[in-house]
């Protein structure tokens, strides 16, 4: 940190003495650290501090007036017994492991579809884009559950066909797959993701392909997905780290109850009814810290994993 | 809608007269073209039907929502629930609970405009020492979940007083605490060449000038593209509202919305729907108007939603 070579390489044609030199590194970092002073303030009074004062509370039993009592790791260990701490874990894993993998699919078919030179391209997109706009708005939860409840569209649709399976927002074995519905219907923002991804792929690789006979199945496996695997790589990383912090649409959809019967009892509404309506301050934060630690591994094993998979060759991003 | 007509132009020297294979291809492809734009436009339909649902549906007569009369307009086309809905709750008019959305939501961009872009300057532009490893340190806030913090911030605000008001809600935005717009103007900042602060420099510029009069300038793309993400994802916020706020004078939509739900109890399914779109009008509004930065901005920059 002494002797950086890179730095001011601008003055080195002015054949500047030392002093200067050294006087225009000391009035960088001082400027450096003005101008990140707000992004360093909140880092450090609305990240780190909050992250260790967590950290601290989820080893006590806290309920916000009293003050903190030492506990160990006694909330951790409940946590294994607590049967609605693992049906919120359920829940979340079952929203995450079907309900990404749905909605990347469908992005990744309809970004291929949309991926050619005929016109219209602009409307499609923004039409398909404008879900992942609204979809996670309390509004358009309050929709979810009107079209998905007794009598409602979905439920008078499908009569049509002679399923008859009566409102889903009351009937626990059919909210998650309304949930994923939901969820899934965003497709758009992934989507518009891949069609850019998709454009970087050059097109004489498709016809070098054709001229040898491959048919569309070898040239998704072997164009496609390859070209295209640090875009997926990007959606499937961010999606899935998204997925896990779901709250309003669950919170309006089940009343802030997580009902019925907890099929909508997602983690992070569990937190929430832990923290802020029993006031279990501590319990909540362990729950907190345990999410941070999933997520973190999670993340791990997706940049792990990557090296077998992820192709980044050129310029392709 | 105006985009659904598939003109294929007719390769210049064909005529209709002289059969040519060259017309055949143009058939074929103007049978795939068609194919395409009825695939598309099914999927469309499929697609915007809930918000179409929601629109109708805030027309309609209470009977009429998912009762037996299942067409999507209804003939009984009135505005009643619309009355309804700005009457407001408890005593409170939607006008306010709009005010407070916007208050929120101003506040939001003036303060991610202010200090992203300063705290991006510091990142993509001056050496100092510790760089690096900051930026290292900002990328990771990116992928952490927000959960790990509301509570201990919660604590401090309560015992400094300030739950109930709006200074948990908005002072994260003026400390630069959505890592993600930091994130995008450093990647714009990174593209636009250096020459621009040498030359700046040698003239005697500082960083304060370079800053305002080089590259604020330069980024409005940038800026306006985290202005508008800003206000959407200010005016949708719930879980911030929900947490900070106690007193319904104070309250933006989201939660407005949320009372309204609690105190009809599906009783009114037409007046919450039609408050519902009209918490959703200024977002669709600003969609229409900004749809291609919003747009763009997601395939270039990778924004969410």
């Amino acid at each position: 940190m002494t002797q950086s070579p890179t730095l001011s390489r601008r003055s080195q044609s002015s054949a500047p003495s030392q002093p200067r030199k050294s006087r225009r590194r000391g009035a960088d970092a001082r400027a450096g650290y003005t101008f990140l002073l707000p992004w360093l303030l909140g880092f450090i009074a609305l990240t780190v501090g909050p992250m260790i004062s967590s950290l601290y509370l989820s080893f006590t039993n806290y309920n916000l007036f009293d003050a903190p009592k030492w506990i160990g790791l006694d909330n951790y260990t409940t946590l294994f017994q607590d049967e609605r701490f693992l049906q919120s874990v359920g829940v979340t894993l079952n929203y995450v492991v079907v309900g990404t993998p749905l909605k990347l699919a469908a992005a990744l078919a309809v970004a291929m579809l949309l991926n050619s030179k005929r016109k219209g391209q602009g409307f499609y997109r923004s039409a398909f884009y404008a879900p992942s706009l609204i979809g996670a708005s309390v509004s358009i939860a309050i929709v979810w559950k009107a079209m998905f409840g007794d009598s409602g569209p979905v439920d008078q649709g499908l009569s049509f066909f002679g399923i008859n399976l009566g409102g889903w927002v009351g009937n626990p074995n059919m909210t998650m797959g309304m949930m994923i519905l939901l969820t899934v219907w965003q497709f758009g923002a992934p989507m518009v993701i891949f069609l850019a991804g998709l454009k970087q792929i050059p097109a004489d690789l498709y016809e070098a392909a054709s001229m040898d006979g491959a048919g569309p199945v070898r040239k998704f496996l072997n164009i496609t997905w390859p070209m295209l695997s640090p875009v997926i790589f990007f959606n499937l990383l961010m999606e899935t780290i998204h997925a896990f912090q779901i709250f309003a649409s669950a919170y309006i959809i089940s009343n802030g109850e997580g009902g019925p019967a907890g099929s909508t009892l997602f983690y992070t509404l569990y937190l929430y009814l832990r923290g802020f309506s029993d006031f279990r301050m501590g319990y909540a934060s362990a729950m907190a810290w345990l999410l941070v630690i999933v997520v973190g591994i999670i993340t791990l094993i997706f940049f792990k994993t990557s090296k077998s998979w992820v192709h980044y060759s050129g310029d392709s991003k | 809608m105006t985009t659904t007509a598939t003109p294929v132009q007719s390769t210049p020297g064909t005529t209709s007269a002289d059969y040519n294979p060259k017309s055949e291809s143009v058939t074929a492809k103007r049978i795939k073209s068609a194919i395409f734009h009825i695939v598309a436009l099914a999927l469309v339909a499929m697609v915007l039907y809930p918000a179409l649902w929601m629109i109708a549906s805030a027309f309609k007569p209470n009977s009429e929502i998912g009762g037996a009369n299942n067409a999507l307009w209804s003939s009984n086309f009135s505005f009643d629930n619309f009355a309804t809905a700005m009457d407001g709750i408890g005593g409170v008019s939607t006008l306010t609970f709009f005010t407070n959305s916007l208050i929120l939501a101003v506040g939001a961009v003036v303060g991610t405009v202010l200090s992203a872009s300063v705290s991006a300057y510091a990142f993509a532009r001056i050496n100092f020492p510790g760089r690096g490893l900051f930026f290292g340190m900002m990328i990771a806030t990116l992928l952490l979940p927000f959960h790990v913090v509301i509570i201990p911030q919660y604590i401090v605000f309560q015992q400094l007083g300030l739950v109930d008001t709006y200074v948990p809600l908005l002072i994260g935005k003026f400390l630069a605490a959505d890592a993600f717009f930091v994130f995008l103007m450093v990647q714009f900042m990174r593209g636009l060449p250096a020459e621009l602060d040498e030359a700046a420099r040698i003239d005697g510029a500082g960083h304060v000038r370079i800053f305002r009069s080089i590259m604020l300038p330069l980024m409005k793309p940038a800026l306006i593209s985290t202005s508008i993400f800003s206000f959407i994802w200010s005016w949708n916020d719930f879980l911030g509202p929900l947490l900070y706020l106690n007193t319904p004078e104070k309250y933006p939509l989201p939660l407005a919305l949320r009372l309204f739900v609690d105190q009809t109890q599906s009783s009114d399914y037409g007046a919450m729907i039609a408050m519902s779109v009209l918490a959703l009008l200024p977002v669709l509004v600003f969609f229409l108007v900004f749809q291609r930065y919003i747009v763009e901005g997601v395939s270039t920059q990778g924004l969410k939603g």
